[in-house]
Parts: structure tokens; sequence; C-alpha cells
């Protein structure tokens, strides 16, 4: 049966290139990489490596982002959540979730960047009136060496991840009961949330969160825009490396990427093991049944972090708007001496084949990681096993491995087999980053439908292909549509995948705004990074609208409010 | 300059066009009939929307003139061409490669030059080249000391340019010395990029250059020179400079346009671009002020050629050598020179180029921002490039920690 032959298939046609790939990046780590006269092993990559300046402390800054910017994202959303009572605001910012998403990770840094630096907009709008400031004062406030800008930048893209996911794994736990339940026993809302749902909603959420330790001890745009500079987060230093025109340096890059990679696993370790340790305490405190004690503080942080973190991304995104249009701009000028649109002018004509190109590549990249994350995930229900689960594990080695070392390799194995550059290759590059965020999104809460429902429509004679098409699609339809969205703003946001595997041969709107911030100016970038904002809106607006409108007279199935 | 080397070219003929007979025209033309029809990919750093529009304009004349159709891929780093070839040679891909043109200089071309990544040579091939003449300008076959052998072909100039707004600043340091004396005065409203930029280095080699008794030794690799002695007093130099730079030297801006935002924003009264007309197109963009100005330092500054250079297994290389015939072409090369267009200056030897040809490189707009052609005369040559990779080194030893 074709079902049965998913996982197998998404072992054979991604997990295999993705584990040669990493091999052809491992093997110039040893130095074996023939092309540059690298013919036998050796460790002479990795001496080179530990010699590096400055590696201990990039290497620690990598592994410091992870655990901080998740830990403060989820506190955050659960905070938030747990004081959230469904007034008007709290109604604004789980709407503002998607738009704050769909915000590119680069697009979202030179917002903060341009907001909070010496020169940004803040320090302009408050000078010289309340700073006295007549030229930008000499502070390090963007690109510290303690890496807190990046830190910073990252929590509020990852935040909106969050509580997206959080948002949509949400009703299978009947929320709404568990609060009722604890209410009448006394505990006060923000308690009784936080001791009756976050438990239960953690483990779904689990994998986001790795995902987010992933990405946030490896990312490389944000990094190079906000991140410290000497030295730079290992990650950059890695791509340093890998871009020195000196091509025997590509030799200590790998052996750099390998390390990354160790990096990042022990962030996850170490998470692991504070889950443990948070899960012992935490039990003491549920079973202490305090009821009202940090009830107001717990609500007020819950109220007042997202408000902050939310405000600061609009506040970004309005600056790249500002920028878009700004003529040139005097420090400490409030506004720019004029407005053009000449940004605009000249990007748009050169728009059409990039943004049809970043269309066909994300729908169908998307598509395809549907397809196969519900083949898979059905075949699981329906099998009642998880077959090969360990291997599919693999398919998340794409979001831990440095994307160039992993790329690389994979360029030189699709060459050796032949397959020359096409738009092919582009749709399957992605499918690769797109997949596992895809099967994340969505396979706790398919996993965790509540299986009565499929039982009760097989005691009622539907066939198990019935089941799937009228019961458990339509249940799962919101978070289905989630997981789309975030696919579709995987896909678009993807760059060293387009360049490598379509050989440059297929411009997005990503790959053009990454060669135009390399000119740094800043109209450009504003300009780029909002149409580069704008089209995974379009996703997330699919995700978000197309529930409440096809169940108008069903509340609980709209998933996000 | 030795005329062309015909010992070797059998070889490369070999893997171009069937060559048909022995006239230059003739073998011209049967690459021009190979050439048609083709696709050529072009790798260029994809930056600078002026230069983008340049090269759409060149796109549009090759298709007209020779029926070639001409795609731009923009890089964020020439690298990542670098990468592409390299990935292709590694997995036995001789002779289908994506890559058709690349342009490049200095430590790339040195890099792909090394691992056998070029095709050539074939820069003597094309007929338009004879115009750079390079037996008085040896810079038109010469990378930062190496020969290129026919293996690129010369597109452009850059040289060394300070600039600095001219209200903030009345009298910008004229030498490397000077500009110690003018940071200590005012703190914080100079910096470089940070290395390993390519802006960036090439300070460091400006400093170099200008500090150091053995300035012979630069013109010869590394290797065979004692570098610290020779380095002694650039260092000497930076740790002097740096406590007065911007940030008091703890963070440097990532690259040369991040160094022309910060003038832009009030951060910085001076700073520096390879690209001579870069300051006055800034202006015509609103990114500086228009009280901007621009000099070179006394002595001279570092400047080189920038090249275009065709890998070893592009499928396209005809096409290839009439783009890159085209660019060394009258029009193309006065195109590029208008400040409108571009304002990147010529590689062809304006003062052997006939009367009326010569007429379209005048410029009639004199920018306050632009420095006219003779300003720019004295130009310093680029190290051999192997210092570029040791000063670059030495400065991560000394300064990251």
């Amino acid at each position: 049966m074709l079902l049965r032959l998913a996982p197998v298939a998404i072992v054979l046609l991604l997990v295999g290139p993705v584990l040669a790939g990493i091999a052809m990046a491992a093997l110039p780590a040893f130095g074996y990489l023939p092309a540059l006269g690298g013919e036998t092993l050796t460790l002479a990559p990795w001496r080179a490596l530990f010699a590096e300046p400055g590696l201990a402390r990039s290497v620690l800054v990598s592994f410091a982002s992870g655990l901080v910017t998740t830990a403060v994202a989820l506190a955050v959303v659960l905070l938030f959540l747990a004081a959230s009572t469904g007034s008007r605001l709290d109604r604004w910012i789980r709407r503002l979730v998607s738009p704050l998403l769909s915000v590119p990770h680069a697009a979202a840094a030179f917002g903060l960047a341009f907001l909070i630096a010496p020169s940004g907009l803040l320090a302009r709008w408050a000078s010289p009136g309340l700073t006295g400031w007549t030229r930008p004062p000499d502070l390090q406030l963007v690109n510290d060496p303690l890496g807190l800008a990046l830190m910073g930048g990252l929590i509020l893209k990852e935040i909106p991840f969050l509580l997206l996911m959080s948002l949509a794994a949400l009703p299978q736990l009947g929320p709404e009961r568990r609060m009722m339940l604890a209410r009448s026993l006394g505990y006060r809302p923000t308690l009784a949330w936080l001791k009756g749902v976050a438990p239960a909603l953690y483990p779904l959420i689990r994998l986001p969160v790795y995902a987010v330790i992933a990405y946030a001890s490896s990312v490389v745009d944000m990094a190079l825009i906000l991140g410290p500079t000497l030295p730079p987060t290992l990650s950059v230093s890695i791509l340093g490396w890998f871009q020195d025109p000196d091509l025997s340096r590509r030799f200590m890059a790998s052996a750099g990427a390998l390390l990354q990679l160790g990096v990042t696993l022990a962030a996850l370790a170490v998470w692991w093991g504070l889950e443990r340790l948070a899960a012992r305490l935490g039990r003491r405190w549920l079973e202490g049944g305090g009821r009202r004690r940090g009830e107001r503080a717990l609500r007020l942080a819950g109220r007042s972090l997202i408000g902050v973190t939310t405000l600061a991304a609009l506040a970004g995104l309005a600056a790249l708007a500002l920028f878009s249009v700004a003529g040139f701009w005097r420090f400490p000028d409030a506004l720019p001496q004029g407005f053009t649109l000449q940004g605009w002018s000249r990007a748009l004509p050169h728009l059409a084949g990039p943004v049809a190109t970043t269309l066909v590549v994300a729908g169908a990249a998307t598509l395809l990681a549907l397809l196969l994350a519900l083949a898979a995930l059905e075949n699981e229900q329906r099998s009642g096993r998880h077959p090969g689960s360990a291997a599919l594990a693999l398919l998340y080695l794409p979001l831990i491995v440095p994307q160039i070392a992993f790329l690389f390799g994979l360029v030189v194995l699709l060459e050796a087999l032949g397959m020359r550059p096409a738009l092919g290759l582009v749709i399957f590059g992605h499918l690769l980053f797109v997949l596992p965020y895809v099967f994340l999104s969505l396979s706790e809460a398919y996993r965790r439908l509540d299986p009565r429902w499929a039982r009760l429509a097989l005691t009622l004679g539907a066939s198990p292909a019935r089941v799937f098409w009228r019961v458990r699609l339509p249940l799962l339809l919101a978070p289905l549509l989630t997981a789309m969205a975030v696919g579709l703003a995987i896909s678009i946001g993807q760059y060293l995948p387009t360049q490598l595997l379509g050989a440059g041969r297929h411009p997005t709107v990503t790959t053009e705004a990454v060669a135009l911030a390399a000119g740094g100016n800043r109209r450009l970038i504003g300009v780029w990074a909002l149409l580069q904002a704008s089209l995974p809106l379009l996703g997330f607006l699919v995700a978000v609208g197309l529930p409440r409108l096809l169940w108008t007279n069903r509340r609980d199935m709209r998933g996000t409010p | 300059m030795p005329k062309p080397h015909f010992a070797i070219p059998w070889l490369a003929l070999l893997a171009a066009a069937p060559l048909h007979a022995a006239s230059p025209d003739a073998d011209w033309q049967s690459i021009l009939d190979e050439a048609r029809g083709q696709t050529v990919y072009w790798h260029a750093w994809g930056g600078d929307s002026r230069t983008n529009d340049y090269i759409a304009w060149v796109g549009r004349r090759v298709d007209e003139r020779f029926d070639i159709d001409l795609e731009h891929v923009k890089l964020d780093d020439t690298s990542n061409a670098v990468s592409r070839v390299l990935a292709e040679k590694q997995a036995g891909n001789h002779d289908d490669g994506s890559v058709d043109l690349i342009w490049l200089n200095g430590e790339n071309f040195a890099a792909m030059r090394d691992n056998d990544l070029l095709y050539g040579p074939f820069a003597e091939r094309l007929p338009h080249f004879p115009l750079t003449h390079p037996e008085h300008n040896p810079e038109v076959v010469t990378d930062f000391t190496l020969p290129t052998e026919g293996y690129e072909s010369p597109w452009g100039k850059a040289q060394i340019t300070f600039y600095y707004d001219g209200d903030a600043l009345e009298a910008p340091p004229r030498s490397i010395e000077a500009l110690l004396d003018w940071a200590r005065e005012h703190p914080g409203r100079f910096t470089y990029p940070r290395i390993p930029d390519f802006t960036g280095s090439t300070f460091l080699k400006q400093a170099l250059i200008a500090l150091t008794e053995d300035r012979d030794a630069l013109y010869a690799p590394v290797a065979e020179s004692d570098f610290a002695a020779v380095t002694a007093p650039l260092w000497d130099y930076l740790d002097a400079l740096h406590p007065h730079l911007w940030r008091s030297g703890r963070q440097f801006p990532a690259s040369g346009p991040e160094m022309r935002n910060r003038l832009g924003d009030g951060e910085l009264d001076l700073a520096f671009t390879f690209n001579p007309a870069e300051p006055a197109a800034a202006v015509a963009d609103l990114e500086l002020p228009p009280s901007v100005r621009s000099y070179v330092l006394e002595g001279g500054t570092l400047g080189n050629v920038h090249f275009v250079a065709i890998p070893y297994n592009s499928p396209h290389q005809a096409g290839a050598m009439v783009v890159a015939d085209f660019l060394l072409s009258v029009e193309a090369q006065a195109r590029k020179q208008d400040l409108e267009v571009w304002g990147d200056p010529t590689v062809l030897d304006l003062t052997r180029l006939p009367a009326e040809k010569r007429a379209r490189f005048d410029t009639d707009d004199d920018h306050p921002a632009l420095l006219p052609p003779e300003a720019l005369g004295e130009t310093l040559a680029e190290p051999h490039p192997s210092w570029m990779t040791a000063l670059q080194d030495a400065w991560r030893e000394r300064y990251v920690r």
C-alpha cells in the first residue's frame, strides 16, 4: 500500500541525501577533499580550528544564545497565555502573531538595528531634546560582545513562533475544562493556567522548542546583523571560513561545522537536563497547592513582557518602512529631509520574476512536505506503530547542521550523480528545510487528536480512508494550515539552498534581498525586507482566515482566535 | 610586456572553439558563431543597484548584437561562485559547469588559478583587449602582482579614495601619519572595516606601504621576508590608533558600505572606499549629505583592476568570451564610467584612443563629491596576495580576543 511506503520514501528521498551531504561535509574536516589536494586523513583541520583566536568565546556566545533565547521566549509565551483573559488587547496580540512570524529573520534584525542603534530611530527621536546628543553617542548597542542584541532580536522572532505553535496545540487540551476545574478549586486565573494547562501543553510544543534552540544556537543571518563581531558567533565564523578566498580554509571550516553540530547538541542536552530539573521543581510547586501567591506579579509580567516585545517588533517594521522611503536623514532630525519613492520604483520593475519563482518553489516544497508528513502520520495512526521513527528523527538534522557545510556536500553529491542545477533541485533543497518544520508543527497535533473520533466513525462503518478525509482532516484543519503557513515562510526565507542548488539561476525575493543587502543601501534594504515579509504574510492570512470562514458556526474549530 | 605567448595555447584552444584558421579574425568569427544562441550565466556581486542595472544593460546589448542570453546571477559574496565551481570539480563535472563568467580579482583569482579552476588563456584573443595597451599599463595584466597570463580579462578600476563631510570637517588628514594625529584630536570619528573585509584589509596594506621600511618586500611572496620585522611599524601604528577610533577600536563596521552608512548617520567624519565614484553616487542616491567631498592621500593610494574570468568547466566559454570582449568595447566602457550609470573608471588606455572615441569618455558633470580623473593619478600597486592573507591572520591574532 502506498501509505506504508511514506516513511520509507521520506527516509530514502530525504534522510539519505541529508546523511550523504553531511558525510561529504564531514570528510574535509579530516583533511579529505581531493579537489583541493586533500587526499589523506589528518587531524590538522582540528588543530587549526582550535588555534583560531577567539574560538572559545564564539562557542560560548552561540551556546548561550541558544539557551537564553529559548528560555526567555518560552517564558514570555507561557506567561502571556496564562495571563490572557480574552480582553481586546489580548486578542490583538494573538492576531499580530502571524504577521510578526512572517517577517523574515534578517528583516526583523535590520528593523531592530534601525531602531536601537546609536544613530537609530529611538536615538533620533529622543535627541537632542531628552539626551542632549547632537551626534550619535559612541556606544556598543548592537553587535555587543555578549550577544545581547542578537538574543534580543532572536527573542522577538521566536515569541511569535512559539505562540503560534501553542495556539495551534491548545484546543486539543480542552483548556476551558481544565481552567474551570482549577478555578473551582480556588486557583486564581493565571496560576490556574500555569498549573492546570501549561504542564499538559509543554509536551505538545517540545519539538518546536527544540527547533528554537537549534536555530538560535546556529543562526547566521541575524548574527551577521546584530551579533558580536570580535569574535563573531561560531556560525558566522564558519561562514567566513567557507567564504575565505583562501580555499584551504575550507578544511578548518568543515571541522568548525562539526563543532557547531556539537555545540547545538550540547545546548539541546543541557535543555533536556533543565526540563528534568524544572519538572522536579515544578512538581513541588504544583503539589504545594498555592492558589494566590505570585498571581499579581505573574499576571503583570505576562501582559507587559509580550507587550514590550510586540511593540519592539512592530516599531522595527515601522522603521524599515520609514527608511524605505527616506531621503537623506541627518542625525538627530526626527524625520528625513525628504521622502522618495526611488527605492520602490527601482525594485518594482524587477519583481515579477523573483516573486513568481518564490511562490512556485515555496508552494511546491510546502505541498510536498505536507503530503509526506500527512502520509507518514496517517500510516502511523493506522498501523499503530511509529515505524522508522528513529530514522525520521534524522529529518531534523538539516536544522542543526550548519547549512553551508551540508549544502556544499549535497551539491558535490548531486553533481556526482549527474544532476544539473534546475528548479526541481531548488524545490528539493527547500523541502529538506520545510519538511522538518511542517512535521514538527503537525505531528503532535496529529498524534494527540482524540482517537475516539476515529473509533466512533469506524464503528459507524466508515472506511479508514473516509475517516481520514471526513473526520481527521477537517478536525485538524487549523494545525494543517498553520503548518502550511510555517512551511511557506521557511521556504521563502531560504537563501543558500536556492543559491547553491540552483546555481543562482532561479532568483527569488530572498536571493535578491540578500544580494542587495550586501551593498548597505538602507532604502533598498527596507524595500526588499518589506517585500520579503509580505509574501509569507499571505500564507498566514489564509491559515488564520480559512478556518474562520469554513467554521463560522463551530467556535472551537477555528484554531487561533 | 611580452606579446601574447603562443607556446601553450594549443591546450587552451583544444578546450575552446574548433580552430579553423590561423588568422585572428577567423578565430574570433568562429567564436562569435559558436556563441550565438548561448546562455551565459554571469556570477557577479549584486549589492549595488547601479551596477546591477548596468549589467542588465550589457545583457540587452549582447542579446541585440550577438544573440547571447546573459543572465546575471547576483551574489552576496564572490566566494559562492568559487564554491560552486569547486563542488563541480570535486564531483568530476569537468565540462558542464553552471558558472560561465565570474567578476573577481585578487585573492579569489589567485585561489581559482592555484586550484586550476579557470579557463584560459583567453584575454589576448579578445579583439578589444589591445585597447587596454597592456605594454603601457601593466596593471591590466597584473592582479595583485600575479601576472594574469590571459586567465582573466580587465573590466574596471578601483582606487582607495577618502571622503568626508565638508560641513563637519575642514582639513582632513592627507597622509597615514597625519591620520593618527587627526584621530587623536577627533576621537571616535574614524574607523575601518573589520578584517578580513576586502576594503578593511586594503587599509592595512595602505598603512603598511606608508609605514614600512622595506616596501620592496611587499611585492614578493610573504614567505620570502621577515614578516614580523616588515610589519612591526604597522602594529605600533594600529596599537596607537585603535583607542581613538569609532567604538574605541573594540568594534568595527562589517564592510565599506556599512562605513558609508555610519558617515551618513553622522557617527563618522571620515571614511574611504575602493570605488572613486561611490561618494558622488551616494550623494545622488540621498545616502550621503551633499556636503561630502573626496580626496586621495599624498603619495598616492592603493589601486587595482577588477576582472572577469571564465571557469574551466563552463559549457559556454565562447559566449562568455564574447561578453568579456563586449565589456572592453568603447561603448560599454564609456557607459560604465558615466557617473549617471555607475561611475566605474575605464580600463582602456584613453591617451591612445582616437580623439572621437576618447570624446565619449568626457565628463561634463563636475560633481563636487567626485574627484577629477587627474587627481587619481598616483596609484600604488597592490602587494602580493600572500601579504593580504598574512596581514589578516596577524590582525585577528592581535585584536580578536
